[in-house]
């Protein structure tokens, strides 16, 4: 789990702090409240779901609920990755 | 339309006096290639390079009165030149020329510095009264002429442009990190701040006075609202747009005099539609129109404009701006704006002026301002949505207002309720807040900050943009209603600051062409402020009194239109075709460090991810913003960069006693 979140701590950082260590978010920090993601970002982080992590959005998931800080992600990531792994089984 | 340059004072000894006004005006003679004039007295010098629109073989500046005591410098029209003319001639005063200039020598004589609020026109004028001794500068109400000055000892210097205030021994360009600020939140420096430390631009509406005992600076005009409280009773919508559309039509008449024939620029958009069928009448030997295309379909809009051209009957061409003209454009419309920019837009203005002159035209009517005036923007939609949102902070299903309200964004059409509620609350602005309808704004491209230098947020601790905004507004302010406050703050700061300076005045007279704009005669302006904002901005129609005011001029289809915003590719310009050299020299990490402005590190990571495809508001207003800023610094810092065409002067008079 720990390296879910890591991984997306990197991304956030790379991708909306270009690179400026001393605003990584906390798990729990509201990446919108704190202006670390806009409208137009979020669907940044969406691409980067499906792109790196391999998991496909779709557009009633785009929800703070689970996009609004890195835990809530990487929760959400999890509960799909679990729900794909079901699938492939069944 | 022209470029005025000056001094005052006892700096300048007589005999340098000729050789620094020929250096200072050359510096600008892009704004008036026809002609060039010196005026020189004892401690006084006046510089004009004239582009001749109006009083072509008479209208030679710096002008003097018949006795020789005062003596005018002029850049832009005065529009209604031709009833003063007639008053002053019947109050005695005799004329020489034919031109609007004269005009104001008589006027000042007959009314000193009130002379200003009797003109109707787009100016900046300096005017030398020798009796006493006394130097007048001014500057037109909405701020389309601009003026800048600097004090070095005890002499004033003054240009149309910066460039040419840079010829002044001792002055050198350097950086005011506040003003930085200031282009990172609302776009552009709020005068008399600008880019340049040192050096001031006299705000819009404003009268500069200098004589031995000193300077002072005032307005003479600003926008004002009604009491939110105070309603004009009785008054019918179709009365209301009867008057609209009279006002309208006198002040594309006014715009239409001119010895030189004038054109219009046509987006196919609402406003510039109206201007077009308005000035059809008027122009005698047809009318030629102007427009710009784009490859994108979310930029282009030449399907309206070809309907608009039919309706017409106009003469049309349009260019066509694809992302390598704006790539090779961007660094000399730098040079022309004198200041950073956020956004590519006025690159397109740069290059369709620059048809308009190869066309062998020098003047173009434009539909700018009928946003401001008539509610036209989104940013006032917007604050009343945010309004609404904040009476019920709960409720989800307000928030998908902000679906409607920017289909053209197709990032928010896919974003769910709470979503949209997530981002437009998440911060909860106080609707009593001056300054509320703008914060989105002003947070949206303040966040390209976080790309400043850690010496550059040192410098800048604790000074904050807004609050600098929140002295300038006038006392009554809290008292209007809120779409008011909103249109204050556009007409008062965007308009001036960035829309008629860095997309109008500056990419327009790059080439010699003077831009006039019908909606931002005064008497308008000063009319639709008077206007029930419910009937600005009905629901979600925009300028609805307008629509309704002009039903009868335009094509349904055109008349209807929602209002799409003028923008261009921005990051996307540099990328798409072939990356200009420019780019990776002056956002590489050397450059950057050598700047000192913004980190090199992110900036060398916005850099990459913009080549990959930018995605944003924030990614695309920083990468602008700091492409922009290093390609000021390269061009102003380093004195050899800006050089002046080769336009010899047709002729040289010299007045005054040296």
């Amino acid at each position: 789990m720990a390296t879910l979140n890591e991984e997306i701590r990197a991304f956030i950082v790379e991708s909306f702090l270009f690179g400026d260590t001393s605003r990584t978010p906390g798990d729990d920090d509201s990446l919108i409240e704190n202006d670390v993601v806009d409208s137009t970002g979020i669907l940044e982080l969406v691409a980067f779901v499906e792109d790196n992590l391999g998991i496909p959005v779709a557009d009633a998931e785009i929800l703070p609920a689970n996009f609004d800080s890195i835990a809530k992600l990487a929760a959400f990531v999890a509960s799909k990755r679990g729900g794909l792994q079901q699938d492939d089984a069944a | 339309m022209c470029g005025v340059i000056g001094y005052f004072g006892g700096e300048v000894p007589t005999q340098k006096a000729r050789h620094l006004l020929h250096r200072m005006a050359e510096s600008v003679q892009h704004r008036g290639p026809d002609d060039a004039g010196l005026y020189i007295g004892d401690g006084i010098g006046l510089a004009h390079r004239r582009l001749s629109i109006v009083g072509l073989a008479d209208g030679h500046q710096p002008m003097a009165n018949g006795e020789g005591s005062l003596v005018v410098c002029f850049n832009g029209e005065i529009f209604n030149y031709v009833e003063l003319r007639s008053t002053l001639e019947s109050r005695g005063h005799r004329f020489r020329t034919t031109s609007d200039t004269e005009v104001i020598l008589h006027l000042y004589a007959d009314r000193g510095d009130e002379c200003v609020g009797q003109l109707n026109g787009d100016f900046a004028f300096a005017l030398w009264d020798g009796l006493r001794r006394r130097l007048l500068i001014a500057r037109d109400r909405m701020g389309v002429r601009p003026l800048f000055y600097t004090r070095r000892e005890n002499t004033l210097f003054f240009a149309s442009e910066v460039k040419a205030l840079l010829g002044v021994p001792g002055l050198s360009a350097e950086m005011d990190p506040f003003a930085l600020d200031q282009v990172f939140t609302f776009w552009a420096p709020v005068p008399p701040r600008t880019i340049f430390k040192d050096i001031s631009e006299l705000p819009a509406g404003h009268i500069l006075t200098v004589d031995d005992g000193g300077m002072a600076v005032r307005p003479y005009w600003d926008l004002a609202f009604p009491d939110a409280a105070d309603r004009e009773a009785g008054r019918s919508e179709a009365d209301v747009a009867d008057e609209v559309l009279a006002l309208l039509d006198d002040a594309t008449a006014i715009r239409m005099r001119a010895d030189v024939p004038v054109g219009a620029y046509l987006s196919g958009g609402l406003d510039s539609s109206i201007t077009c069928a308005l000035a059809k009448p008027y122009a005698k030997s047809g009318l030629r129109t102007f427009s710009v295309t784009f490859g994108s379909q979310e930029h282009d809009e030449s399907a309206f404009q070809h309907e608009m051209v039919r309706a017409l009957g106009t003469e049309h061409s349009a260019i066509f701006c694809g992302p390598d003209e704006i790539a090779e454009a961007f660094p000399s419309v730098v040079l022309h704006t004198e200041k950073p920019v956020v956004r590519t837009a006025p690159a397109p203005l740069y290059l369709l002026s620059r048809h308009v002159r190869d066309e062998a035209m020098k003047v173009v009517l434009t539909g700018e301002g009928a946003d401001e005036v008539f509610a036209g923007y989104d940013i006032f939609k917007e604050a009343r949505v945010r309004h609404f949102c904040a009476r019920q902070p709960g409720s989800q299903r307000r928030w998908q207002l902000f679906r409607r309200l920017y289909p053209y964004l197709p990032g928010l059409q896919q974003q769910s309720p709470d979503a949209l509620a997530a981002y437009f609350g998440a911060h909860a602005d106080d609707p009593a807040d001056p300054l509320f309808s703008h914060r989105p704004r002003f947070r949206s491209t303040g966040a390209a900050k976080i790309f400043f230098s850690a010496a550059l947020r040192e410098e800048l601790a604790g000074y904050d943009a807004a609050e600098e905004l929140l002295s300038r507004l006038p006392a009554d302010f809290s008292r209007w209603h809120p779409l008011h406050q909103a249109q204050y703050l556009e007409t008062k700061f965007l308009l001036p600051d960035y829309i008629l300076s860095s997309q109008g005045d500056r990419m327009a007279m790059a080439h010699g062409v003077e831009g006039r704009f019908p909606f931002l005669d005064h008497r308008l302006v000063e009319l639709a402020a008077r206007i029930p904002p419910v009937m600005k901005l009905k629901g979600f129609v925009e300028k609805s009194i307008l629509r309704k005011a002009t039903a009868g001029l335009l094509p349904p289809s055109i008349n209807k239109r929602v209002k799409q915003p003028y923008r261009a590719p921005d990051s996307a310009s540099f990328f798409t075709g072939t990356e200009p050299d420019y780019v990776g020299r002056l956002l590489n990490r050397t450059a950057i460090e050598k700047t000192g402005l913004f980190n090199s590190l992110a900036t060398e990571k916005l850099l990459s991810k913009c080549r990959r495809q930018a995605n944003g508001f924030r990614d695309n207003t920083a990468f602008v913003g700091i492409l922009s800023t290093q390609l000021w610094h390269e061009a102003f810092t380093k004195r050899s960069a800006w050089q002046p065409g080769h336009h010899e002067p047709s002729r040289t008079i010299q007045y005054g006693d040296a």
